[in-house]
C-alpha cells in the first residue's frame, strides 16, 4: 500500500508532446508507471510515445480509465490545464510546472474548491509524487531508493532525493513532493494525515523550508493528530530576509517564516529536527533500527 | 518584485485611483525645480523599499521651493535600514482629516486573497492588530469572485470606516483590486488612505509587490526594476538565466535544486563556526535538476569573480541527471572557463551522490582537474571548504 498513488494507478500526461512531457513520460514509463496516454487538443487523435493522444482530459478518462494525471504544459497554460482536470473530475492532479504566476493557482486552488474538491491537486512547482516500486507520477527519479515503510513529504525536490537517497536501505511507502510555492494544492498536513491512516507507514520525513508558516501549522497537527513518530528538517537557516532563495515561495519577510520559528515549532510537539540532511537521515535510522 | 512609492502610486494613478500630484527628484536642485512646479507646501519623501522611514527622518514638509531644497539635502543619501535614498519624492501636501489603512494581499495560509482594512491608519498596521484587533476587518476575497463596488463598500464598512468616506472608499478599493488582479501584484497597500479636509479619499502612500513569475504575461514590469540597486553579480546571473543570491561570506556555492541549496548555505555556515573567522556561505546558487556543463561554467564565472571568494563548494545530488554526467559537466565548465582566459584558481571541493556517484567520482579523478578535491559525504565536503576558506589558500 501506499498513499494517492498505488500500482493500479492510470496516468495521464497534460503536456505529453512537448520536451519535458517526452522525458519523464519515457522515464515514468522505465519506472514501472502505468501510464496510459497524453492529452494536447492540438495533436489529438496521434500517437506519441506509443501512447494515444487525446484530446481533452475528459476523453483521455473515458478511453482509459485513467485517474491521474501529470501536467507539464507552460506556465501560461498551466491554470487552464488544470481547470479541464478539476472539470473533468479526475481524483488526483500533479502539477510538475514552475513558475505559474500566484494568481493563477489561487484562481484554481478556488475553483477545485467551488467544484466541491473531488481533485486532490498536488504543486505546482513540484517534483510529483512516487510510491517505489508501485508508481511514479511525476519527474522523481524512481532508481534511487527502495519499497519501504517510510513515508516522506517535502517542499523541495533534491532534498527529498536526498534522503531517499540515505534511506534506500529501509525504503520508502510514498515520497510526495509538494513544491515550493506560496500557494500549493497538498499541503504537509494532508500528507501527514494520510501517512497516518496508511498501515504501511511506520514513520514519516517531512522537510520544509524557509517561507510561510506551513511547518507551524504542520507541528500543531501532529500535537493533535500524528503518532507515528515524525522527523524534520528545515533548510534556510542563513537565508538573508526579503530574499527570494531560489523557490518562490521561499522568502523571510521581516520575522515572519523563519527556519528557526519553524523548527522551534516542530521540537516543541516532540519532532526530532536534523541540522543537516544526513542527521535528519541518522535520526530516521534510529527509529527504524529500534522498531 | 517591490516598487518604490512613486511607482506604485503612478501605477494607482493609471487606474483612476486619486494620488497627490507629484514629481521625483535625484538632486535638491531638482527637489527646488518640482516643489516650485507643485507650488504652496510641498512633502519631501525619502524613496526606499522599506518601512519605518517616516520614524527615521526620510518623510519631511516644506513650506517653499527653498525649504524643498534644504529638505531634498537632509534627505537624499540618508541611509534607512540599510537602504541609501538615491531619490526623493516632492508631493504637494495634503490636508488630512482623517487616515484609514487598506491593502490586499496575498493569503498563503488559506490560499486565497484578503483584504484588510481599518480606520486606525497612517501608523504600523500589524501593531493595531496586535493590541487592537477589533480596529482591523480581515476579509477574505475569493479570486473568482473578486471585488466589485458593492464588496469594496462592505470591506470599507467592516473597517470601521465612516458613512461620509464609505464611497470614496469604495470606489478607490474597486479600482486597487484591479490593480491587485491585472498587474499580478502579491501585495497593494495604502497606508494611509486618507479622507482630505475637502472630502476626498485618496491614497496617500502606496506599496505595491510584485509576482515575478507572472513577468511573461507583464512586460511593462521589466522598467520597474531598480537596475541601480542591483547587485552587479546577482545582475549578470540575471542575464545568464542563474538562480543566483549575492550573500557576504567566503565559501562560493553551487547546487542543484534550491532546497538542497539552501541546506547547503546552512551546512556550511555551521561548519565555518569551528574554523578561524567562521567562514559563511557567499552565495546562493541553484543550477537547476539538469546541470549542463555551460550551466556549470557560467555558475563557477559568477562565483570565481566574486572577489570574496575564497573556496568553492559544489554539491550535487544527481537524480534526473546522473552523477556521470554532472562530473563530465565540471571537466567541460573547466576547459571551458580556460578557453575563456578565466582559469580556476580556487580550491574547488565537490561532492556527488546520487546515480552514478561512483562514475562520476571516477571521471573527476581521472580529470585530475587542478585545485579540485572530492569529498564524499556533503556534512564533510562543507567542513572541507570552509576550513579551505578560512586557511584563504
Amino acid at each position: 500500500m501506499a498513499i494517492w498513488l498505488t500500482e493500479n494507478s492510470k496516468i495521464i500526461v497534460q503536456g505529453m508532446t512537448g520536451g519535458e512531457g517526452t522525458k519523464h513520460t519515457r522515464r515514468m514509463l522505465a519506472a514501472g508507471a502505468k501510464v496510459v496516454g497524453g492529452v494536447n487538443a492540438r495533436k489529438a487523435g496521434t500517437v506519441h510515445e506509443g501512447l494515444p493522444v487525446f484530446g481533452t482530459v475528459k476523453e483521455a478518462m473515458e478511453q482509459t480509465g485513467a485517474d491521474v494525471s501529470v501536467v507539464f504544459v507552460p506556465p501560461a497554460f498551466t491554470k487552464d490545464a488544470v481547470k479541464e482536470a478539476i472539470d473533468a473530475e479526475i481524483p488526483l492532479c500533479v502539477v510538475i510546472t514552475e513558475g505559474v504566476p500566484v494568481h493563477d493557482t489561487t484562481e484554481f486552488w478556488a475553483y477545485a474548491g467551488a467544484k466541491g474538491n473531488k481533485t486532490r491537486i498536488i504543486g505546482p512547482n513540484c517534483p510529483g509524487i512516487a510510491s517505489p516500486g508501485a508508481s511514479n507520477a511525476g519527474i522523481i527519479p524512481a532508481d534511487i531508493t527502495t519499497p519501504g515503510r517510510v513515508g516522506l513529504v517535502s517542499k523541495s525536490g533534491t532534498l527529498t532525493y536526498q534522503l531517499m537517497y540515505e534511506l534506500r536501505d529501509f525504503g520508502f511507502s510514498t515520497c510526495v513532493g509538494i513544491g515550493g510555492d506560496p500557494v500549493i494544492g497538498t499541503t504537509h498536513i494532508d500528507a501527514l494525515q494520510a501517512f497516518q491512516d496508511d498501515p504501511d507507514t511506520e514513520a514519516i520525513v517531512m522537510i520544509g523550508e524557509i517561507g510561510g508558516d506551513a511547518e507551524e501549522r504542520a507541528a500543531a497537527y501532529i500535537e493533535e493528530h500524528v503518532t507515528k513518530p515524525v522527523v524534520a528538517y528545515v533548510a534556510g537557516f542563513t537565508a538573508p530576509e526579503g530574499k527570494t532563495m531560489g523557490h518562490a515561495g521561499a522568502i523571510v519577510s521581516g520575522s515572519a517564516g523563519t527556519a528557526q520559528a519553524k523548527k522551534e515549532a516542530l521540537e516543541k510537539v516532540g519532532v526530532r529536527v536534523g541540522k543537516t540532511p544526513s542527521e535528519t537521515a541518522r535520526l530516521m535510522r534510529e527509529i527504524m533500527q529500534s522498531r | 518584485m517591490d516598487l518604490f512609492e512613486h511607482q506604485a502610486k503612478e501605477l494607482f494613478a493609471e487606474y483612476g485611483i486619486p494620488v497627490p500630484r507629484g514629481v521625483v527628484a535625484h538632486t535638491a536642485e531638482e527637489a527646488r525645480a518640482a516643489a516650485e512646479q507643485l507650488t504652496g507646501r510641498v512633502v519631501v519623501k525619502a524613496q526606499v523599499k522599506t518601512g519605518g522611514r517616516g520614524k527615521a527622518g526620510g518623510v519631511k514638509v516644506a513650506d517653499d521651493a527653498s525649504d524643498a531644497h534644504d529638505k531634498a539635502t537632509q534627505i537624499l543619501g540618508m541611509d534607512i535600514k540599510g537602504h541609501t535614498v538615491h531619490k526623493v519624492l516632492i508631493e504637494e501636501a495634503s490636508q488630512i482629516a482623517e487616515e484609514y489603512y487598506f491593502s490586499f494581499l496575498l493569503d498563503r495560509a488559506n490560499r486565497t486573497f484578503l483584504a484588510i482594512c481599518s480606520a486606525a491608519g497612517g501608523m504600523d498596521i500589524e501593531e493595531v492588530a496586535h493590541t487592537a484587533p477589533e480596529k482591523v476587518a480581515k476579509v477574505p476575497v475569493n479570486p473568482i469572485d473578486g471585488v466589485d463596488l458593492a464588496k469594496a463598500r462592505e470591506i470599507a464598512q467592516a473597517g470601521g470606516l465612516p458613512e461620509k468616506a464609505l464611497d470614496g472608499a469604495a470606489a478607490l478599493v474597486e479600482k486597487l483590486w484591479a490593480v491587485f488582479v491585472d498587474e499580478d501584484a502579491t501585495l497593494v497597500e495604502v497606508n494611509p488612505m486618507i479622507l482630505s479636509a475637502d472630502g476626498q479619499v485618496k491614497a496617500l502612500d502606496g506599496k505595491v509587490t510584485l509576482d515575478d513569475n507572472a513577468n511573461f504575461r507583464q512586460a511593462e514590469h521589466a522598467a520597474y526594476v531598480d537596475k541601480a540597486a542591483e547587485d552587479p553579480l546577482e545582475a549578470r546571473a540575471k542575464e545568464k538565466h542563474l538562480n543566483y543570491v549575492k550573500l557576504d561570506g567566503t565559501v562560493g556555492i553551487i547546487g542543484n535544486g534550491a532546497g538542497l541549496v539552501m541546506s547547503t548555505l546552512d551546512v556550511v555556515a555551521y561548519a565555518g563556526e569551528a574554523f578561524p573567522g567562521q567562514p559563511k556561505p557567499a552565495n546562493f546558487l541553484d543550477i537547476g535538476g539538469g546541470a549542463s556543463a555551460e550551466v556549470m561554467a557560467n555558475g563557477l564565472e559568477i562565483i570565481l569573480s566574486d572577489p570574496s571568494v575564497k573556496s568553492v563548494f559544489v554539491n550535487v545530488f544527481g537524480g534526473i541527471t546522473a552523477c556521470d554526467a554532472v562530473a563530465n559537466g565540471i571537466v567541460s565548465a573547466f576547459q571551458l572557463l580556460e578557453s575563456r582566459g578565466e582559469a580556476v584558481t580556487h580550491p574547488l571541493v565537490v561532492r556527488l551522490d546520487g546515480n552514478n556517484a561512483a562514475l562520476g567520482r571516477q571521471i573527476l579523478a581521472d580529470a585530475a582537474l587542478p585545485r579540485v578535491e572530492l569529498v564524499d559525504t556533503m556534512d564533510d565536503a562543507a567542513k572541507r571548504a570552509a576550513e579551505l576558506a578560512a586557511v584563504g589558500a
